[in-house]
């Protein structure tokens, strides 16, 4: 048990999937304008990332590797990662309407987010066992909505402050990210 | 509206350089720019993908129906960097190691789906490649600048080859995770401050 929290913890907070392997850097920087759409993405993310992550296990698992197919795992997982994304969209919407409104167009987005298919990937090049890639892909995906829902509070509150106008939007995002991936980085001491 | 083929290649380099003017496939932008020589294999494999897909969506873009249209392109898109992998792991087996899974990710690179997308899907073949490698040519450019600055202030060397004397203390944040965004985002205001914007 002891393992998995620190499992737990070093994807949560040492490797956080977005400030120290650079990965999901777009919703990141698209989403995090507003708390609102911030939470809505974590949210999605949580949730696909869970499902994908042990999904593409059993795919990497019980069919490619049997069968000698590894060299095939990149289509594979797109094409699992885009399909579940797909049928999580039609299952909320008929049985789960609330959460479906909640998560709105950030569910479609999640196909081309690249710290889904960078978790997965993960999983397997680090020869996790199943539980220990579920452990994983859920705090790849918590650390990633930490970081989101601090980040657009802060982001919130640069949009009253006043920025030079060559920094304004992307580039002050990007320096503040810096500084967040700074403070991220005192973490590695813990390890 | 209608361009010149020169315009077309031209445009990828300076208008909509990515991942500057389009604020694009940013992941592998941080991820990969330590060093020269990683930056420049990134560009080099993400040229091929993104021309390769473009020749292939623009062939078929007669027959792709629109409502699937995304999943088939990410499937077009996905081969190539199946073929990009294992060339790398044949020939290059050093630089596929480091790149590691920057070279899987490259299907989820939105400058290469959105090119097939924005671009191929509308415009002919010779336009398509052309604009596959301008944009390509454009993100390779910025990764080797990124990393350039980066290698020679974080590490002292440029290629691998030393560039200042044995004296110089090498600023190791600019290659740590901090020093890429910071990197970045003040590249980006040197980007907007010369194109007067």
């Amino acid at each position: 048990m002891g393992d998995y929290i620190l499992l737990a913890i070093s994807c949560i907070l040492v490797n956080n999937i977005v400030l120290a392997q650079y990965l999901g850097m777009c919703p990141f920087l698209g989403t995090s304008k507003k708390m609102e759409t911030a939470i809505g993405m974590a949210m999605a993310v949580i949730f696909v990332l869970v499902l994908a992550g042990s999904i593409t296990w059993l795919i990497q698992a019980y069919i490619l590797k049997p069968f000698g197919l590894e060299y095939l795992r990149t289509i594979a997982f797109i094409i699992v990662i885009a399909s579940l994304v797909q049928f999580v969209e039609l299952f909320l919407k008929k049985s789960i309407p609330a959460l479906y409104k909640g998560l709105g167009i950030f569910l479609p987005l999640i196909t081309t987010n690249c710290a889904v298919m960078g978790v997965c990937l993960i999983n397997i090049n680090e020869e996790y066992t199943f539980v220990q890639s579920l452990v994983t892909s859920f705090s790849y995906a918590a650390g990633f909505g930490l970081v989101l829902v601090l980040f657009a509070g802060v982001r919130e509150r640069i949009l009253l402050a006043r920025v030079p106008k060559q920094l304004e939007d992307t580039a002050i995002g990007l320096v503040t990210a810096g500084l967040f991936a700074l403070a991220f980085f005192a973490f590695k001491g813990m390890a | 509206m209608a361009k010149t083929i020169t315009q077309e290649f031209v445009k990828g380099l300076w208008d909509e350089i990515p991942p500057f003017r389009l604020v694009l496939g940013l992941c592998p932008t941080l991820a990969v720019t330590k060093s020269v020589e990683n930056g420049l294999g990134m560009g080099v494999a993400v040229i091929f993908v993104l021309v390769c897909s473009n020749i292939l969506v623009s062939l078929l873009r007669n027959i792709i129906p629109p409502k699937v249209r995304i999943a088939c392109f990410i499937v077009i898109i996905a081969t190539f960097v199946i073929v990009v992998e294992l060339v790398m792991q044949a020939y290059a087996y050093p630089l596929f190691l480091t790149l590691g899974i920057f070279i899987p990710l490259i299907v989820v690179n939105c400058i290469v789906l959105g090119r097939a997308e924005a671009f191929a899907y509308k415009n002919g073949v010779v336009r398509s490649i052309v604009d596959g490698l301008g944009m390509g040519t454009g993100f390779t450019i910025s990764l080797v600048a990124i990393s350039a600055l980066r290698e020679v202030l974080g590490n002292g060397t440029f290629y691998g080859m030393s560039v200042f004397p044995p004296a110089f203390q090498p600023f190791t944040f600019m290659i740590e995770a901090p020093g890429a965004f910071v990197c970045l985002g003040l590249m980006l205001c040197m980007m907007n401050l010369a194109g007067n914007k």
